[in-house]
């Protein structure tokens, strides 16, 4: 639990962090609420030689404005505003609810909706909702900015679509207040989840936490409910073309079973029959 | 007699008296171990085996030994060439007279035999130099065949340690009457065969274990802080191995944060702090990290039980016998063969059998030693006897509850001085009513109504509800019982108790507190016989300086033997107060009564002096009857003549979710029996984390080892110790049977909670299960396994 030495370079604006980031190279890391990366130094699974602290940007970075049909939210939000906040309540209740979820209140009082996407973790529930809502991510580096759809951002286990000397600043979600649900299955309130399921739009968008090495998107689910699966048929497919992970909560059988279980409690809360 | 809840006196005993401890605690005033530094202390960083059974073929300390910051790396080689250590970490209780005990040397010269054995030590001026070099020491193994489970060990194809010919430590035995249990087994119109697994945890203080060694160099003496429980024992031990004088070793543990048992240990660390200290002449340290402790601290449980039940048509119990196989971990630690025999005289529970015999076998492997861990011994007896009686009741087609009043001790009246089958005498019990209590306040005829409309309804959320009326051995103990039991020290406990010239109280106690809040109910105690304020009590512990005799906190006996012991030395002090003030009075001392603190000659109230008056009198020495030696201060060292036997009777209420698997323990219910209570509220504290620590091992726990020995889960992470949003409100109540073998009528209530919940819990699991014909449930009840039973049951995966 002791991490090796590191610098530590403390970003004031979104310009400074890309400079330090086109410094540094491999060698730097970029650090919001810390909750993620931090536990993994101290464990000397990774060993940075610079931690570039975005934690403390505000401006653009941070809040949440509902623009037409749109959701935009600031990289650095973080999970405890999601929670709590009325517009995002009322125009996007789903991703509200899973922050309301994610660890305990002191993570969700540090912890970033960006840090969570960019650390890419197949068991987190931020991400999930993002895909499930069929969100998109906004990077910026030295060339600008790009958008990334949240289907092509999670490309392996820890691994995103972002560039070594791109910062993550915004997440977009589209408005939607359709039949939604998350169902969360752990053992303890502030675990990850062994299995999760996030459901959007009445069964339009589902996705799974801890089924593979990425979130994932149920796509037989999805295209079972729109060629007018019931919920129950629908759920069957939930464990489909996944490999889900294996460990002392729960072998790979075991999270297919849970995910088709979760899919359609989740299926039916969000209402479909 | 029994003492009722006190609501008038604000501080006495009986008083739900706020504790003294709390203020400096909550504001971080308290100091920890990792709160105290010296100038030029040095920090050790250790490097352990990576595995489980293997011979060290090389250590390679030269980068890390040029590394900054690093003052030097030793191997266990080179300290045993530097001669530092009189004998090997101390083994205090060798149960039998052929007893396998291997040397446990704090660094491993030669083989190590778990994952986490000390090989080298780095020495550095920081923790983070410290942990740095620590990962530059090269260390080469020939690996070892390893005993990786108790069924490895007891196979004997390979060894833990191979200079022993067999894994087996010792065989240890009650066993009265043989041929008349085997009778009674072959007349039983029912009968069950169980085998229960007592997991391994790890103990998980909040407060990891630390140790700071200050030397004085010019003065030749050394002070050990340490995070313990027992400085007293730690400074006698440390003597006794290092060589070092015991006159010249002080050992003090600060403020600590839990100790669960795993605080009471004679560690590598501890002794090499303190030889390193005294042999360099500066202040060495060390903490250990969470995943560490793994490695670095001892385990608890570790048991395969097979308990067989016997009983009449009726379900009245003939017999029981019962094989533990325990697993010791690769070294004897303390008390490490003895703490599955704490629990040998319990395993008929509060129930009476004609027949009894238990046997234990010790088995080393290459794991983690294992020692104290809350109960020790006594839950695991506990779970045993009262998932049995369970299983008893579905064999004879009975109700839980029906057949434990079918079987309490002297048919649930009230008993006191009652000699179990193993030859022990329980001091009191009546144990009906807390089993009415119990079901009343759970309401479990409710329940029983909901569990059934729900089964009729075909929820997939069924309710499930356990029993568990428990008792237990605590107030640790008879010096002669600890003799005869092979154990090398005594159960006494010493207290002084000092009237100040100002009239204050200074109260000395010899059992040590790491979050009991001895300073409130000492306080407590001291109020109620000398007729004080509580607030005009301190009391000083935890350091051999100041407190130089005691045997320190475990085993439930700081009230039932630190407690009485304090009362005992008030009791001098009054009586000593009581001739000054007769000389004052010019009365007879028989003439004398004391009474809420002050003195008063019978018959004329005029005259009257309070106790705290006479401190000065005391002091100054200017009047006091002739041949009197000034001051007021009396000790005491109390022997007590018996254990004590708690008990109580648990309900659990768990939802189990039949499609995840997942158990929700929604609700339980507490009624527990600790004799006279000093502070009711820190006894309901006790029951409530108690509580939570049985169910944590019913639910959520386990030390979990692969086939090398190598323990997969050491992080808080993957390690479950659960929080207060995975337990329900625990409601308490209690009530109460004197002891009658201490003066205070007190027992014990620390391990209590842990002692009764794990069978409630599980119990309450299988109740909720039995639709589907399933009988047990094995330990930790995961989602995962239950809803496996659930298939298997129902014939595969549905």
């Amino acid at each position: 639990m002791i991490p090796a030495a590191f610098d530590y370079v403390r970003a004031g604006s979104a310009e400074e962090a890309l400079a330090a980031l086109a410094e540094h190279g491999d060698e730097a890391k970029l650090m919001a609420g810390g909750h993620s990366l931090i536990p993994l130094m101290r464990f000397r699974l990774v060993t940075p030689g610079v931690v570039v602290d975005v934690g403390n940007i505000d401006g653009d970075l941070r809040g949440i404005r509902v623009d037409g049909d749109v959701v935009r939210i600031g990289a650095l939000t973080r999970h405890s505003e999601l929670e709590h906040s009325t517009d995002l309540a009322a125009s996007c209740p789903l991703l509200a609810h899973v922050a309301s979820v994610v660890g305990d209140p002191s993570v969700r009082h540090r912890g970033t909706l960006g840090g969570s996407l960019a650390h890419a973790d197949p068991a987190s529930d931020l991400p999930a909702a993002i895909l499930a809502l069929g969100g998109s991510l906004v990077a910026r580096g030295p060339g600008g900015e790009r958008e990334i759809a949240a289907s092509d951002f999670f490309t392996g286990f820890l691994e995103s679509a972002l560039a070594p000397d791109e910062l993550l600043t915004e997440v977009r979600v589209p408005v939607s207040t359709g039949g939604w649900n998350y169902q969360k299955f752990n053992r303890r309130a502030q675990d990850w989840a062994i299995v999760a399921v996030a459901v959007s739009d009445g069964g339009k968008g589902v996705s799974l936490v801890n089924m593979g090495s990425t979130p994932l998107r149920a796509t037989a689910v999805e295209e079972a409910v729109a060629g007018g699966a019931s919920a129950a048929e629908a759920a069957a497919h939930a464990a489909d073309g996944t490999t889900p992970p294996e460990d002392l909560n729960g072998d790979a059988d075991y999270r297919s079973h849970l995910a088709r279980v979760l899919t359609e409690r989740a299926l039916n809360a969000a209402g479909l029959a | 007699m029994a003492v009722t809840e006190d609501t008038t006196n604000a501080g006495g005993i009986g008083a739900r008296m706020l504790r003294k401890e709390d203020g400096k605690l909550v504001t971080g005033e308290s100091k920890f171990i990792d709160d105290i530094h010296v100038p030029g202390e040095l920090w050790m960083g250790m490097v352990r085996s990576t595995m489980a059974h293997a011979r060290i073929t090389s250590i390679d300390t030269s980068a890390a030994a040029s590394m900054p910051g690093v003052h030097s790396v030793l191997t266990g080689a080179q300290l045993a060439d530097m001669d530092l250590w009189a004998a090997p970490l101390p083994c205090a209780w060798p149960v039998t007279d052929d007893m396998a005990n291997p040397p446990h040397w704090p660094v491993v010269p030669e083989v190590v035999h778990h994952v986490g054995d000390i090989v080298a030590v780095v020495l550095a001026d920081s923790r983070y130099q410290a942990a740095d070099a620590v990962e530059q020491v090269i260390v080469e193994y020939e690996s070892l065949p390893a005993v990786a489970s108790i069924e490895q060990a007891i196979a004997d194809t390979n060894l833990a340690h191979t200079d022993l010919s067999t894994n087996k430590a010792y065989t240890w035995a009650i066993a009265p009457d043989p041929e008349g249990t085997q009778a009674a087994f072959d007349a039983a119109a029912h009968k069950v065969s169980c085998r229960f697994v007592q997991q391994r945890l790890i103990p998980a203080a909040m407060e990891p274990r630390g140790v700071l060694a200050v030397p004085s160099p010019m003065g030749g003496d050394i002070t050990l802080y340490s995070a313990t429980q027992v400085p007293h024992i730690l400074k006698v031990m440390m003597a006794a191995t290092t060589g070092i004088p015991e006159n010249m070793i002080r050992v003090v543990a600060p403020s600590v944060g839990g100790g669960f048992g795993a605080k009471l240990n004679i560690n590598p660390d501890e002794s090499l702090a303190l030889v390193l200290a005294h042999r360099l002449g500066r202040a060495v340290r060390w903490t250990e990290t969470r995943s560490e402790a793994a490695g670095s601290t001892h385990q608890g449980r570790g048991q395969i039980q097979h308990v067989e039940l016997a009983s009449d048509a009726n379900g009245k119990l003939t017999a029981i016998r019962v094989k533990i196989d325990a697993d010791m971990g690769a070294y004897m630690m303390l008390i490490t063969p003895g703490t599955p025999l704490l629990g040998s005289f319990l395993y008929h529970g509060v129930y009476e059998t004609p027949k009894f015999s238990f046997t234990c076998e010790g088995w080393f492997t290459n794991r983690t030693p294992t020692d104290a861990y809350r109960g020790a011994g006594r839950p695991e007896a506990s779970y045993a006897i009262e998932r049995a009686m369970d299983m008893l009741s579905y064999e004879v087609g009975i109700d839980p509850i029906e057949i434990r009043r079918r079987n309490y001790i002297n048919g649930g009246e009230p008993f006191e001085m009652w000699e179990n089958p193993a030859g022990i005498f329980f001091d009191s019990g009546h144990y009906t009513p807390t089993l009415d209590r119990a079901l009343e306040m759970a309401d479990v005829a409710g329940l029983r109504a909901e569990q059934q409309a729900r089964r009729d309804a075909g929820s997939s959320k069924q309710l499930g509800i356990g029993l568990c009326t428990y008792v237990e051995i605590c107030g640790l103990a008879p010096s002669r019982a600890l003799g005869g039991l092979k154990y090398a020290a005594g159960g006494w406990e010493h207290s002084t108790v000092r009237l100040l010239p100002t009239g204050k109280v200074e109260v000395v106690s010899g059992s040590t507190p790491h979050g009991q809040g001895h300073e409130t109910s000492w306080s407590q105690i001291i109020a109620t016989k000398m007729g004080i304020s509580p607030d005009d009590v301190t009391v000083l512990h935890s350091d051999t300086a100041k407190s130089p005799l005691g045997l320190d906190t475990y085993g439930s006996r700081s009230l039932a033997v630190g407690g009485v012991a304090i009362s005992m030395a008030a009791d001098k002090v009054i009586e000593k107060a009581r001739l000054i003030a007769a000389h004052q009075f010019e009365a007879a001392p028989e003439d004398v009564e004391f009474t809420d603190g002050s003195f008063s000659v019978a018959g004329s109230p005029s005259k009257s002096v309070h106790i705290q008056e006479l401190g000065f009198a005391a002091f100054s020495a200017h009047d006091l009857p002739d041949g009197m030696e000034p001051n007021l201060q009396e000790q005491v060292s109390f022997d007590p003549p018996n254990f004590a036997f708690p008990f109580g009777t648990h309900v659990a209420v768990v939802e189990v979710d039949e499609d995840t698997g997942g158990v929700e323990l929604i609700g339980y219910f507490a009624v527990d029996d600790c004799g006279n209570q000093v502070n009711p509220m820190i006894v309901e504290g006790q029951v409530h984390g108690g509580v939570v620590q049985g169910a944590a091992q019913a639910l959520y726990e386990i030390a979990v080892y692969d086939d090398d020995a190598n323990i997969t889960n050491p992080s808080l992470m993957d390690y479950l110790v659960p929080s207060a949003a995975e337990m329900p409100s625990i409601v308490t109540d209690s009530t109460c049977t004197p002891s009658t073998t201490n003066p205070l009528g007190v027992k014990g209530v620390g391990e209590a909670g842990t002692i009764g919940s794990a069978a409630a819990v599980i119990n309450a699991v299988v109740d909720a299960l039995r639709p589907h014909g399933i009988t047990d449930m094995k330990m930790p009840a995961t989602p995962m396994r239950v809803r496996r039973a659930i298939e298997a049951a129902n014939g595969g995966a549905s």
